[in-house]
């Protein structure tokens, strides 16, 4: 399919605003007679609370009121499950626990809520903030995955044996049959570490009841406000009609803002019901790193069978995945690791099973990658440490074992994160992986870079990781599109934006489908009182779900056009061409009628609408997929280490990704950008760092690392294209596929960089500390 | 993340400051570029009552000749001293000290002053200051004094200043001839704090044997670190590779006392001074036998 608008190189059309500080964030919402809310956060992860007094900060002048618990009576109850455990599996074990909006009894991470003050500034609530004491019993922190799950071990939640949080396993043909015919058995434990979101834009949340009109109007910096909505008017006893929630510009999501409920979020509208006043909360720097839920800490013990030509016959794999006090997100984020750990290679036999422990440590949900890098982590790790066992080129490795382009669709049988067997809809993986070690001139470099540099003392190494994306999951997304009688184009759908460009990409369908300018359409994404039905941004699934629905809404309103400009220009449909916002006689250019014109005419002040037709020409549409569509991609590295400082430099960053159709390339290569830098993060300087008393040691930004663009390096990125099959634009998602690859590729680089030290690397992050610990430390 | 309540004053000159911080005296913090007082006060770290801001005297912020050397004005700004032609000619080490420091927009606010004042030991102008035997000039109501580099930084974050006093100016005196210098540092993230460093400076005589050695560490201890049984190894002699060597364990294993922290265990860091050491020994032999 050739298309005009879709695919090209279309500049950000909400730049401007958001450049020149002309867009509204939660935090610009100021409203007359607003109150500030500031919480009173547990300093103790785990300990019983044997008393509040909240009598010193009540006497503040400006403080409205303080609350605890106790104060919210009826109205106190924990958040909604967001997702159950996939019913198909036989033997699931679930342990629903879900956070609550005010501890009652017993603190269960560092950071948790026991007080709010609301005041007539925040100045003033956090002074009053500092005049609340608790008493409080500490107990025994839970916070070593692997001996969590011990007899007489501290629990984290009272009323469990223990704390399990969720046990499955998931088989596919017969691993211990294939080990049999192994060549080559190996055995690793790998441990992948916490880190956190770092949304530029902290949570916030503004929220104003209306006591007349009888409704609740929320700005939240949520990626899913259509079922904020819902969840809330379930709450509070209202119906969906009286709330209305708007998730205007969000500086950031990376998953962590689809959770819900917050605390907080379940805390304010209470408030502004029981004050009916306007009540305002901005979450912190410091607040974010303990309130914000956080992800990849996981322990995991791999065996991988292979022959000793390196095909795989089998991998068997235990993984201990840690969801800290809560699982509000049920197994998403785990079955995403199991779904991942064949990475896009045809294994026949693996056997998984995952344990969920509960852990004294902040709520993990999704982060970008959703659980997708461990993973992808694992195999390919297993694969370099089998390539030096056999002796083999890693990449020969590698490709014999690529799913085959001829087996797609293909059955993983492994249930993901869309609770069906994952199928692989389409895929072509081998030649994006040779256009990756051509792009990074792996030979060139392995036969004459390196060892020139190593002959002047340098120690560069590269190392490239293909991996897979499983994207774009159900339920569904709607879009509502309309021809305004100006002639330009209004257009909604429910997912939130927090800088995916989908008011660019979504106007690129519109524009395609309507032969209006890009500028002609404005999009409202995240404002519930512009369509009613939707679920929200997560798992990649922008521009498939609701990009599909607007390109479904687009085409129908394409229908009602021609077929009303038909009546008019006396000439059949199929002779009419809809351009330059007219819709015109493909053969008598001028004898035309502007869209504009045709929406009034749409819409009569006087007639009847003929039977059967409905005024204007607007359509909402929705789409479903039956199951998602997985990208592919491969990253390479060039890195260079100092064996003595432990100071690492990526000299060369490329990355060759297929995300189908792409509808705006600078937007592919933008999320591509993004994920790299977060996904160095994980692989070198991100980790938040626990003590025994599972407090968070580095709840700073001068203390939690995160690459700056200082640290960044140049990153080239080409395209391949594998539509998917199942969708009509062909789209598959590509938001959280730059962060997947990267910690493997470093691991692999570095080794490769360091071929004298025998180093084998099982562990992300990797700290210059560690690192040193791993050359110059003989391991006890 | 936000401050205690708090008296501001912005005096326009040095009297009014000097009555303000003899009026409130415990009470009150100067603020500068407020690079690490502000972060301090919204943590609610620090929750002074007054805040004596000195942003609005023009006078604290010149660079002059003084000396063969320089002296700066306690509200010079880094950038400001990063770009001197006067302290790239006479104050070399200073010179290439300022990138290392921070980031571009820290290093616009942040002040000579205030760095020094703060005395963090991982800070680079106070190791390059205690290198370089600079002088601090001190006033209060009273008077003023001039301060040797080892006898104003006294401990962790601390300074030989009182409540009432502020610091005026630095005097940076010149490199002595046929010296060599070098600054050598290891940070996660280049515009970090750096999780260890060190400052050289080697001046050679005319036979190319050493006369003069110094070294100062930071992230290495409470204050600025120096190591003069290293130096010694050094001192009367003709520096050769394995003297380098020798020097650079000596100090790392015996004369700095680092710290472990969530980037670095104390091991790590010994480590890295030895590395660094060597690394600006042979830089600084190099400049002073005048090579560059
Ligand atoms: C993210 C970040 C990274 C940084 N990285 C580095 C780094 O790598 N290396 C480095 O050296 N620094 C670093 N800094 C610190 C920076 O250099 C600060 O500028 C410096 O420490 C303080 O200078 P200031 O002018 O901002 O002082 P302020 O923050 O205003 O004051 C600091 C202290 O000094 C006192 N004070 C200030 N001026 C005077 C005076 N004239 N007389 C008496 N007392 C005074 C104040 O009362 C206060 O107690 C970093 C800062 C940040 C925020």
């Amino acid at each position: 399919m050739t298309y005009k608008v879709i695919g090209k190189r279309v500049k950000r059309v909400e730049d401007p605003r958001l450049l020149t500080g002309g867009a509204l964030f939660v935090g610009d919402v100021n409203l007359p007679n607003m109150l500030h809310a500031a919480f009173f956060r547990s300093d103790y992860a785990h300990a019983k609370i044997k008393s509040i007094d909240t009598s010193l900060a009540k006497e503040i002048p400006g403080v409205v009121g303080v609350y605890t618990a106790e104060d919210m009576g009826e109205a106190w109850e924990p958040g909604p499950p967001l997702v159950s455990p996939p019913p198909t599996l036989e033997g699931v074990v679930f342990n629903s626990r879900r956070q609550v909006p005010l501890v009652k009894d017993k603190v269960k991470h560092a950071g948790e809520i026991i007080a709010v003050v609301v005041a007539e500034s925040r100045y003033i609530a956090e002074d009053a903030v500092e005049e609340i004491y608790v008493d409080y019993e500490p107990l025994p922190a839970v916070t070593d995955l692997e001996k969590c799950l011990e007899p007489g071990h501290p629990l984290v939640h009272d009323d469990l044996d223990s704390n399990l949080a969720a046990y499955l396993v998931q088989n596919k043909g017969d691993y211990e049959a294939a080990k049999k015919e192994a060549d080559l058995v190996l055995k690793r434990k790998f441990k992948l570490d916490r880190g956190a979101a770092v949304a530029m834009e902290n949570r916030g949340i503004v929220v104003d009841w209306d006591q007349k009109n009888q409704h609740l109007m929320i700005w939240d910096t949520t990626q899913s406000p259509i079922p904020i909505r819902n969840g809330m008017a379930a709450r509070l006893g209202l119906r969906t009609h009286q709330v209305r929630v708007v998730a205007p510009f969000v500086g950031g999501g990376f998953g962590p803002k689809i959770m819900m409920f917050y605390a907080e979020e379940m805390v304010l509208p209470w408030l502004t019901m029981k004050l009916n006043r306007p009540v305002k909360w901005i979450e912190d720097r410091k607040e974010n790193f303990y309130a914000t839920t956080q992800e990849r800490e996981q322990v995991q013990e791999v065996e991988m069978a292979l022959s000793k030509e390196g095909r795989i016959l089998g991998i068997k794999q235990k993984i201990i995945h840690d969801t800290g006090a809560f699982d509000p997100y049920g197994l998403t984020t785990p079955l995403n690791t199991q779904s991942h750990s064949m990475g896009g290679y045809d294994v026949q036999n693996y056997n998984s099973e995952l344990f969920v422990v509960f852990t004294n440590k902040i709520i993990v949900t999704p982060v970008r990658g959703a659980g997708r890098p461990q993973g992808i982590y694992v195999v390919e790790r297993m694969l370099d440490i089998a390539s030096k066992e056999l002796k083999l080129d890693p990449r020969d490795v590698r490709r014999l074992n690529f799913i085959p382009k001829d087996a797609f669709p293909y059955n993983h049988e492994i249930i993901d994160q869309a609770f069906v067997e994952l199928v692989l809809d389409s895929g072509n993986y081998l030649p994006a992986y040779e256009k990756a070690l051509e792009k990074i001139e792996y030979d060139k470099f392995v036969q004459e870079e390196q060892p020139r540099l190593r002959a002047e003392g340098k120690y560069v190494g590269i190392g490239v990781v293909p991996f897979i994306e499983t994207t774009g999951v159900g339920p569904y997304e709607g879009a509502r599109v309309a021809v305004e009688p100006s002639g330009k184009i209004s257009a909604a759908t429910g997912v939130g934006t927090q800088g995916q460009s989908h008011m660019t990409s979504f106007a690129q369908i519109i524009a395609e489908e309507l032969g209006v300018e890009v500028e002609d359409v404005s999009l409202v994404s995240g404002d519930t009182a512009e369509i009613h039905w939707g679920t929200g941004t997560f798992a990649s699934r922008g521009a498939v779900v609701a990009g599909n629905a607007v390109l479904a809404a687009a085409s129908d309103v394409r229908k009602k056009v021609l077929k009303l400009a038909s009546k008019i220009l006396e000439t059949p449909e199929d002779e009419l061409e809809l351009e330059g916002g007219l819709v015109r006689v493909a053969d008598i250019p001028e004898k035309s009628i502007s869209l504009g014109e045709l929406a009034v005419l749409a819409n009569p002040f006087r007639g009847a609408v003929e039977p059967g037709t409905e005024p204007g020409l607007e359509s909402t549409k929705y789409f479903g997929p039956a199951y998602g569509a997985t990208a592919f991609g491969v990253h390479g590295m060039i890195l260079e280490v100092d064996p003595e400082t432990m100071m690492i430099k990526i000299h060369k960053y490329i990355a060759v990704e297929d995300c189908g159709t792409m509808l705006n390339p600078l937007v592919v290569e933008g999320q591509i950008h993004g994920g790299v830098s977060m996904g160095i993060g994980n692989a070198y300087y991100e980790k938040l760092h626990y003590d025994e008393n599972a407090q968070l040691l580095n709840a700073s930004l001068a203390d939690y690392l995160i690459p700056t663009s200082a640290e960044m390096p140049h990153i080239e990125v080409y395209h391949e294209n594998t539509p998917a099959p199942n969708n009509k634009l062909g789209t598959k998602g590509v938001g959280e596929a730059g962060a997947i690859p990267v910690p493997a590729a470093f691991a692999q680089a570095l080794e490769n960089a360091l071929p004298d030290f025998n180093l084998e690397i099982t562990e992300t992050p990797l700290s210059p500390n560690r690192l040193y610990e791993l050359l110059y430390k003989s391991e006890e | 993340m936000k401050p205690a309540p708090f008296k501001y004053y912005a005096p326009q000159s040095v009297p009014e400051v000097l009555d303000l911080l003899n009026e409130y005296g415990y009470d009150a913090k100067v603020l500068a570029g407020g690079q690490s007082l502000v972060p301090m006060m919204n943590f609610r770290l620090v929750q002074p009552a007054v805040i004596v801001d000195i942003n609005k005297i023009p006078e604290l912020s010149y660079i002059e000749p003084h000396d063969k050397g320089v002296r700066l004005g306690a509200m010079v700004r880094h950038s400001q001293a990063e770009k001197d032609p006067l302290i790239k000619e006479h104050a070399p080490l200073i010179h290439e000290t300022m990138p290392q420091i921070a980031t571009v927009q820290i290093r616009n606010r942040g002040t000579i002053g205030g760095s020094l004042a703060h005395a963090d030991s991982s800070a680079e102008l106070v190791v390059v200051t205690t290198a370089l035997d600079a002088k601090f000039k001190i006033q209060n109501q009273k008077g003023e004094r001039l301060v040797p580099a080892a006898e104003f930084f006294v401990g962790l974050l601390t300074t030989s200043m009182e409540s009432e006093d502020l610091l005026v100016e630095v005097q940076i005196p010149p490199m002595p001839a046929h010296s060599g210098w070098s600054l050598k540092e290891v940070a996660r993230r280049p515009h970090d704090f750096a999780l260890m460093g060190v400052a050289v400076i080697l001046t050679l005589n005319k036979k190319d044997r050493c006369t003069e050695a110094r070294m100062v560490y930071l992230s290495a201890g409470d204050g600025p670190i120096s190591a003069p049984e290293a130096a010694k190894l050094l001192i009367g002699n003709e520096i050769t590779p394995e003297l380098i060597t020798a020097a650079a364990e000596k100090a790392a294993a015996d004369e700095i006392d680092p710290g472990s922290d969530i980037h670095a265990t104390a091991e790590f860091r010994r480590h890295l001074a030895n590395v660094l050491t060597r690394r600006a020994l042979e830089e600084a032999l190099q400049r002073a036998k005048g090579g560059n």
